[in-house]
C-alpha cells in the first residue's frame, strides 16, 4: 500500500451535538458524542437501541430532526451521503451481484466505471491487499461470505475516506474468519488511520479491535470510555447486564 | 393412508372434469375437421393469414407501447418513494386489472370515440371531423390502458426487491440517475422483463372483447374475433375450425416459449410499500419523472373518469327499472356465483390431491398425476375461453339447440378460467395447514369431512373467500363464451351491454358499463381485502 503511505488519509474527529431523530412511530433518539480522530470505536447495545441509526445518521442515510453532525470540524448534516467523507460496510448486500469483483471495487473510484490506468492499478492493489488477488473477474455469487466482505473493504481502501463505519459487518461469519477480518481491519487502520466505528453484538470483536466503547441504550449514548474498562466489567451497570445476558446465551 | 387416497380420488375427478371441458372442445374441432376436411383446408387462405399477422402485429405493438413506458414509470415511482399521492396512484393502477374489458373499451370510446368527450378538441385540432379511434389505434390505446399499469406495478415489484443497503451504497458512492439505472435499477428490471413482456403479449394475443368493440372491419380483426364472427354471423364452422387451430397453435407456442423463459403467466402485482430509501435526484430528473407520472396518471384515469361521467348521464333510474336489465343482472349474478363455487370446489380438490400425492411419494420425484394437479390448471391459459367455447359450439350443434347450453357453458368455462388464480390463493394456506396438522390428524384419527370442517376449513376460509370473490368478478364481467352462446333467452349484463351498443343505444350502454364496472371493482376490492388479512 505505498499509495496510502505516500498520502495518508488521516482520520477525522466526529462530533454529534443534540442530534434528534425518530422513525415514524418509533422512539425518540438523541445522540451526543465526541470521538477523537483515528480512534477505533465499538458501538454496542441491545437490538433496536439505535446502533445502526447512529451509523446511518453519520453516513447521511437518515436526516436528523435537529442538531449538528461534524466530521473533521465541518458540519455535514445537510450533505448528501456521497459528499460526506465516509465509507460504510453493511452486514450484507455490499456488492452488486451482476458486477465482477474488480468492477465492484472500481465503483469506489467512478460510478460510470470509466477507470483510468491509475484507477485500475489502485483497484488491483487494493484487491491484493485484501487477499483477493486472482479473483478480479469473479462474480459475487462465486465468493464466500468472508471474501465478499473483503471486496467491500477493498472498495473502502481505494475510496480513502477519513471515516469508516461498519454495521455488524461480520455477524454472518464464523469465529475464525471473524478474527481474520478483524485483524485485516486493524492492519488497514494502521495504514490509513481512518476513524472507525463498528456496531457489533460480540464483546470479542470489541476486545480484539477497539480502543473505545460507546454503549447505546434506548436511543441515546448511555456509556462511553475505554473499551478495556467496559469489557473488564468496570463500565456501567446497564452494560454489564447487557453483556451478561449475551454471555449466558453462549 | 385412507385419508390421502380419498383426497387423491377427488383430485382425479376434478382433473377429469377440466380435461373433459378442454378435451370436448378439441373433440368438437376434430370431428368437424374429419367431417369437412375440404372446407377447413380451403379456409386456410389469404384472409386467415392476414388475420393471424394482424393478431401478432397488434400484440407486439401493444407490448412495446406498454412495457417501454412502464420501465421508465416504475423507475420514476421507485425513485420518488414519497411522491404525493403515490399510494393512491398505485391503487388506481390496480383498477384496470379488475375492470371488465368491455367496461374499459367503453371508457376508451367515451373519451376518444367519435362522439367522445375529446372529439370536439380533436376536431378543432385537425380541422376535420374526428372519426374516432377505431381500428388499430383504438385497440392499442385500450391494451396500453390495461397493460401499462400492470407492467409498471410488476416492474416496481422487481425494483422493490433491491436491498435497501444497495440504495444506500449507491447514495454513498454518489451514483447519479444514469449510474444507478445502470447498476441498480436496470439489472433488477431486466430479470423481470421477459416474464412481464411475455405476459402482456399473451394477454394481447388472446384479447377478444377489446378487439371486438374497438377493432374495425376486416382490417383490424384478430383470430378470436374472427372465430366469433365465423360462428355467429357467417355460420361457417369450417372457417372457425381453421381459425381456432391457428389460434391454439399460436397461443400454445407462446406459452411454451414463455415457460422456457421462466415467466409466470398469472401475473400478480402486490401493492408495493415504499421502504425508507435514499435517492438523490437532480432537478431535471425530478421534473422529468413528475411529468411522466402525471401523464400516465391522466392516461389511466381518463377512461375511468369517462366511464363514470358517461354512465351518470344515462337514465339510470329507467335502466334499473327495465325488465331486460334486471333479468340480465340476475342471470349474471347466478352464473357468476355458480361459476365461482365450481371454481373453488375444483381448485380445492386439486390442491388437496397435490399435497396428498406429495406426502405419499416422500423424497421421490413427482409423478405425472401430481404434476397434472400442480400445473394442469395453468394449462387452460393456453386455450382461451373463446376457443373452448368455439369447440363446444361446433360439437353441440350436432346435439341440439346450441343456445340452450348457454348456462352450462358459461358457468363451466368461466370456472376453469379462474382456477389458476384461485389455486394460487388457496394452495399456500392449505399446504401450510397440512404441514402443521397432518401428523396430528393421523394420530387422532380425524379424517374426511370432519377433518375438512375442523382442521382445513378454518385455515382456508379467507383465501377461499378471496378466490370466490375473484372468480365471481372475473365471471361477472366476462364477454367471451356468452358472446357465442348468448341469445334473447339467456342474456348476461355484458351481453346486454354489447347488444345495446350494437343498436346504437350508447347511453344505455354507458349506464350499464358503470354498473358493471362498480360491481366488479367491489368484488375485486373484497377479494383483495380478504387476501391481505390472511397475510
Amino acid at each position: 500500500m505505498s499509495t496510502a503511505k505516500n498520502n495518508p488519509a488521516d482520520g477525522a474527529g466526529i462530533g454529534l451535538e443534540n442530534v434528534r431523530f425518530a422513525y415514524p412511530g418509533g422512539t425518540a433518539m438523541n445522540f451526543n458524542l465526541t470521538l477523537a480522530a483515528s480512534d477505533i470505536v465499538a458501538v454496542m447495545g441491545p437490538s433496536g437501541s439505535g446502533k445502526s441509526t447512529l451509523l446511518s445518521l453519520i453516513a447521511g442515510f437518515e436526516t436528523p430532526a435537529s442538531g449538528h453532525i461534524r466530521i473533521g470540524g465541518a458540519d455535514v448534516a445537510s450533505l448528501a451521503p456521497h459528499r460526506r467523507p465516509v465509507s460504510m460496510v453493511f452486514q450484507e448486500n455490499n456488492l452488486f451481484s451482476h458486477l465482477t469483483v474488480a468492477q465492484n471495487v472500481g465503483l469506489g473510484r467512478s460510478t460510470s466505471l470509466r477507470l483510468t490506468e491509475e484507477d485500475r492499478e489502485a483497484v488491483s492493489k487494493a484487491l491484493r491487499r485484501t487477499g483477493l488477488a486472482g479473483k478480479e473477474t469473479r462474480l459475487p455469487q462465486a465468493l464466500s461470505g468472508g471474501e465478499r466482505q473483503r471486496v467491500a473493504l477493498a472498495r473502502v481502501l481505494i475510496r480513502k475516506q477519513p471515516v469508516l463505519l461498519l454495521d455488524e459487518p461480520f455477524a454472518s461469519l464464523g469465529p475464525a474468519l471473524r478474527d481474520e477480518m478483524l485483524d485485516l481491519i486493524a492492519a488497514l487502520h494502521e495504514e490509513q488511520a481512518m476513524t472507525t466505528l463498528m456496531a457489533t453484538h460480540d464483546p470479542r470483536d470489541a476486545e480484539r479491535l477497539c480502543r473505545t466503547m460507546v454503549f447505546i441504550e434506548a436511543g441515546t449514548v448511555a456509556g462511553f470510555g475505554p473499551a478495556s474498562e467496559f469489557l473488564a466489567g468496570n463500565g456501567s451497570e446497564a452494560f454489564n447486564r447487557y453483556i451478561g445476558g449475551r454471555r449466558e446465551k453462549r | 393412508m385412507i385419508v390421502a387416497d380419498r383426497r387423491i380420488a377427488f383430485g382425479r375427478i376434478a382433473l377429469f372434469l377440466v380435461a373433459l371441458l378442454v378435451g370436448g372442445a378439441f373433440a368438437g374441432l376434430a370431428i368437424e375437421a374429419t367431417g369437412s376436411s375440404g372446407g377447413a383446408l380451403e379456409a386456410f387462405d389469404d384472409y386467415l393469414l392476414r388475420i393471424a399477422r394482424f393478431t401478432l402485429w397488434q400484440a407486439l405493438l401493444s407490448t412495446l407501447l406498454s412495457v417501454l413506458p412502464a420501465v421508465l414509470l416504475a423507475r420514476a415511482l421507485a425513485r420518488h418513494p414519497a411522491f404525493p399521492g403515490r399510494a393512491f396512484l398505485l391503487r388506481l393502477f390496480a383498477v384496470p386489472l379488475a375492470l371488465p374489458a368491455i367496461v374499459a373499451a367503453l371508457g376508451v370510446l367515451a373519451l376518444y370515440g367519435r362522439a367522445g368527450f375529446f372529439a370536439p378538441v380533436f376536431t378543432a385540432l385537425s380541422g376535420e371531423r374526428w372519426p374516432g379511434i377505431y381500428g388499430l389505434s383504438g385497440i392499442l390505446v385500450a391494451h396500453v390502458f390495461f397493460n401499462l399499469p400492470l407492467a409498471a406495478r410488476l416492474f416496481l415489484n422487481a425494483l422493490e426487491s433491491i436491498p435497501a443497503d444497495q440504495w444506500r451504497l449507491a447514495a454513498q458512492l454518489g451514483m447519479g440517475a444514469r449510474a444507478s439505472f445502470r447498476f441498480l435499477e436496470w439489472p433488477a428490471m431486466r430479470a423481470a422483463l421477459p416474464g412481464i413482456a411475455g405476459l402482456v403479449f399473451m394477454l394481447c394475443v388472446t384479447s377478444f372483447t377489446i378487439v371486438l368493440l374497438l377493432g374495425g372491419g376486416p382490417r383490424a380483426t384478430t383470430l378470436e374475433v374472427a372465430i366469433y364472427q365465423a360462428l355467429r354471423f357467417d355460420f361457417d364452422p369450417a372457417r372457425a375450425l381453421a381459425l381456432t387451430l391457428v389460434q391454439v397453435l399460436l397461443a400454445g407456442s407462446i406459452v411454451v416459449a414463455l415457460t422456457r423463459l421462466g415467466a409466470s403467466l398469472t401475473g400478480d402485482a402486490n401493492l408495493p410499500v415504499a421502504p425508507r430509501r435514499m435517492v438523490w435526484r437532480s432537478m431535471s430528473e425530478t421534473i422529468f419523472n413528475t411529468a411522466l407520472i402525471l401523464a400516465s396518471f391522466l392516461f389511466v384515469a381518463g377512461p375511468m373518469a369517462a366511464t363514470v361521467i358517461a354512465g351518470l348521464q344515462a337514465e339510470l333510474g329507467r335502466l334499473v327499472a327495465e325488465e331486460a336489465v334486471r333479468e340480465a343482472a340476475m342471470t349474471s349474478l347466478v352464473f357468476a356465483a355458480l361459476s365461482a363455487a365450481l371454481c373453488l370446489l375444483l381448485s380445492l380438490a386439486l390442491v388437496a390431491a397435490r399435497r396428498a400425492l406429495e406426502m405419499q411419494r416422500g423424497a421421490l420425484s413427482p409423478g405425472f398425476l401430481e404434476r397434472a394437479t400442480d400445473s394442469g390448471a395453468a394449462m387452460v391459459l393456453i386455450v382461451p375461453p373463446l376457443v373452448i367455447g368455439a369447440g363446444w359450439f361446433i360439437l353441440l350443434r350436432h346435439v341440439g339447440d346450441v343456445f340452450s347450453f348457454a348456462p352450462v357453458m358459461v358457468v363451466t368455462v368461466n370456472a376453469v378460467m379462474a382456477m389458476p388464480f384461485a389455486i394460487r390463493s388457496i394452495r399456500p394456506a392449505y399446504d401450510a395447514a397440512s404441514a402443521r396438522h397432518e401428523r396430528l390428524c393421523l394420530a387422532l384419527g380425524i379424517s374426511g369431512w370432519n377433518r375438512f370442517r375442523l382442521v382445513d376449513w378454518p385455515a382456508l376460509r379467507r383465501p377461499a373467500a378471496t378466490a370466490l370473490a375473484f372468480a365471481m368478478a372475473l365471471s361477472f364481467g366476462d364477454l367471451g363464451v356468452i358472446a357465442l352462446f348468448g341469445s334473447d333467452q339467456v342474456q348476461t349484463l355484458p351481453y346486454l351491454l354489447l347488444q345495446r351498443m350494437g343498436s346504437y343505444r350508447t347511453e344505455d350502454a354507458a349506464g350499464l358499463a358503470l354498473f358493471l364496472g362498480l360491481l366488479c371493482l367491489a368484488l375485486m376490492f373484497l377479494a383483495d381485502r380478504l387476501g391481505k388479512e390472511t397475510e
